[in-house]
């Protein structure tokens, strides 16, 4: 599938991406592309920058060399104002879902409108009350304090407030990590459900294949300072010695399932 | 696109006609227009989104909302149309649970204030039973580790410590106690002019500088800089889980974080004391220089006068004392936080306050307690 071809199509243009620390190279010279509304999984071992990649297209680290296009836009040469603009148009959910502990969860989410919209309160509490039920997360879980919720229900409220203004394109990074099979499952669905019913591209970093199978259309996988990318069924047949051993235990899975 | 909004009325049926898109960008425009709206009574009603371009999730409320308001007026809301795309989302958002909207805490009320005095002074009384239960079992744990041979003291933390509270704190404490010294010896240089007396500015300076100052002052900047520190590593170690990770190997927090930190600073601040005392002292005796005329012999005859080993050990008695208060303090602060950023930040602030507090209401207990022994 070639998607460089349908240009205006991407949410994500990668070319040539240089990252490293302290003279060791993470990422040599990748390309990637990221189509508007799919689900890309990115995986790969601990080290091999799955987080550092997604960081570089955020803004939040800035990369060795290469160019980086969101929206078609060139993210090194924006301007603060038209970085604040491109900002609006995603949303981050950080691993710990991040929330500001001196907020409650509804005053998480409600940062980025407070911040840039000129909402009247009440339909703020409002929309808090809205994002709150649809990350699945109880009534009351609202006037909450972070350091009352368990860890599932952070990653939740994460969630909410990454979805705050609504975006197109929102980032993962290893949201089922550390959760039970059972929350990963419905994290997944619920991730799966907003994608579809908000007609959202996600950029999923992860290192659960159960997550990768349920949830994502392509994969992205970072091996040798490289990436490759393809979907579980042409990335089972991949010589790589990581990638095999990465999907054989999904290989066996899909053979019984077949 | 901008979003548009229109109603009409045509045979008892209101309708709705919602177009263009209906974004989180708009939504407070369209929220008011909405708010305001004339629905006139009951009756059918129709909501009509055909027309919607673009919608996110708090256009979908927007329009929902409108949709429960109305039937929340008795009316019978026949339609609802939208393009095909957005129906999950609508139905999704349907389906889910949506609580009422969280408010913020509203006006404080009487009963409210009277709540909250109760609360304090429980927490108040509740504390101070901590931490003297704290202090039991630290003075406990002291006390063994000195007297039984068989465990031994955490020599190389102990030594850490004070090198961090004594050692690297001889600058800062050096520089406060020089300019302190300046300045007292300028303000009773001043003030004594009056009487003709400048020369018992160096009575002045030696007592009031080794009796009370030295120590106080030095003791105030090592709860700042020590008592703080004490509280934010404890604390972070804390949210780190590296205290449950101690109790978990079956270390011993009292005797691993607590013991090095108290005897630390129970040994350094004395002598930071002394040091201060000294330096303070050097600084009026460049002032006297310049201000007086009064040479380094005279200085030294004069103050040979005024103070005698009595005054420098009435200063120093307290440090330990102080060193206690600021080390117990400062720990049990830290041992408090809870598994979150803030709180690391709340208790380190209330560690410095309590223990300075401590430090001063010590202070004046031992000026009451040496005019009584007549010291």
């Amino acid at each position: 599938m070639s998607a460089a071809a349908k240009g205006d199509n991407l949410a994500i243009r990668i070319r040539g991406l240089v990252n490293g620390f302290g003279g060791k190279i993470i990422h040599d010279h990748l390309d990637l592309d990221v189509i508007r509304g799919e689900v890309l999984g990115v995986v790969g071992g601990s080290g091999t920058g799955k987080s550092v990649l997604m960081r570089s297209i955020v803004g939040l680290m800035r990369p060795m060399e290469g160019e980086i296009e969101v929206f078609g836009q060139r993210t090194s040469e924006l301007n603060a104002e038209q970085l604040r603009a491109l900002q609006l148009r995603w949303g981050v959910h950080f691993q710990e879902g991040a929330l500001f502990s001196s907020m409650t969860v509804a005053q998480n989410i409600q940062v980025p409108l407070r911040k840039y919209t000129n909402m009247s309160s009440e339909l703020m509490d409002q929309i808090a009350a809205m994002k709150i039920a649809l990350v699945g997360l109880p009534e009351d879980a609202g006037a909450k304090y972070p350091s009352e919720l368990s860890g599932g229900m952070k990653k939740r409220a994460g969630l909410a407030r990454a979805l705050a203004l609504d975006p197109e394109l929102l980032f993962l990074d290893e949201p089922t990590a550390g959760l039970d099979p059972i929350s990963a499952t419905h994290f997944d669905e619920l991730v799966r459900d907003l994608q579809k019913s908000l007609n959202l591209t996600v950029f999923l970093v992860t290192h659960d294949i159960d997550t990768l199978r349920a949830v994502t259309d392509r994969i992205a996988v970072l091996v040798g300072q490289k990436i490759k990318v393809g979907t579980i069924k042409t990335l089972i047949h991949d010589t790589h010695p990581w990638i095999q051993e990465y999907f054989s235990g999904a290989r066996g899975r899909a053979a019984l399932e077949s | 696109m901008p979003a548009t909004l229109q109603t009409e009325h045509r045979r008892g049926t209101f309708r709705l006609i919602a177009g263009g898109d209906w974004l989180v960008s708009e939504a407070p425009r369209l929220d008011a227009e909405l708010q305001k709206l004339e629905t006139g009574g009951g009756g059918d009603a129709e909501i009509d989104g055909s027309g919607i371009h673009l919608l996110d999730s708090a256009g979908a409320w927007l329009l929902l909302r409108t949709k429960r308001q109305l039937e929340a007026q008795g009316k019978r809301v026949g339609t609802f149309t939208l393009p095909d795309v957005y129906r999950p989302l609508i139905d999704k958002m349907d389906q889910a649970d949506i609580g009422a909207p969280w408010r913020h805490a509203g006006r404080r009320n009487f009963r409210d204030i009277l709540e909250r005095t109760g609360k304090a002074t429980i927490d108040a009384i509740k504390q101070g039973y901590a931490m003297l239960s704290f202090l039991g079992s630290v003075t406990i744990e002291t006390s063994e580790a000195v007297t039984s041979p068989r465990r031994e003291l955490p020599w190389p933390a102990f030594v850490h410590q004070i090198e961090e509270t004594g050692l690297n704190a001889l600058p800062i404490v050096g520089l406060l106690a020089f300019l302190l010294g300046v300045t007292l010896a300028y303000q009773g240089a001043d003030q004594l002019a009056r009487f003709g007396a400048q020369i018992y500015t160096i009575d002045f300076l030696g007592v009031g500088f080794l009796r009370e100052l030295g120590g106080l002052v030095t003791a105030i900047i090592i709860a700042g800089r020590s008592g703080s520190a004490f509280t934010a590593s404890i604390g972070s170690m804390r949210v780190n889980e590296e205290i449950d990770a101690m109790q978990a190997i079956g270390l011993n927090i009292a005797e691993t974080l607590v013991l090095p930190r108290v005897l630390g600073l129970v040994v350094a601040l004395p002598l930071l004391t002394l040091f201060a005392d000294i330096v303070g002292i050097i600084g009026g005796m460049v002032m006297c220089y310049f201000n007086l005329g009064v040479t380094i012999p005279v200085f030294m005859r004069e103050l040979g006068g005024a103070i005698t080993v009595n005054t420098l050990m009435v200063g120093l008695i307290k440090a330990p004392v102080f060193a206690f208060m600021i080390a117990l303090v400062g720990c049990f602060e830290g041992l408090r936080v809870e598994r979150n950023a803030e709180s690391v930040g709340r208790l380190t602030t209330r560690s410095v306050v309590e223990s300075i507090f401590l430090i001063i209401a010590a202070d004046a207990g031992f000026s009451v307690l040496f005019s009584i022994l007549g010291i």
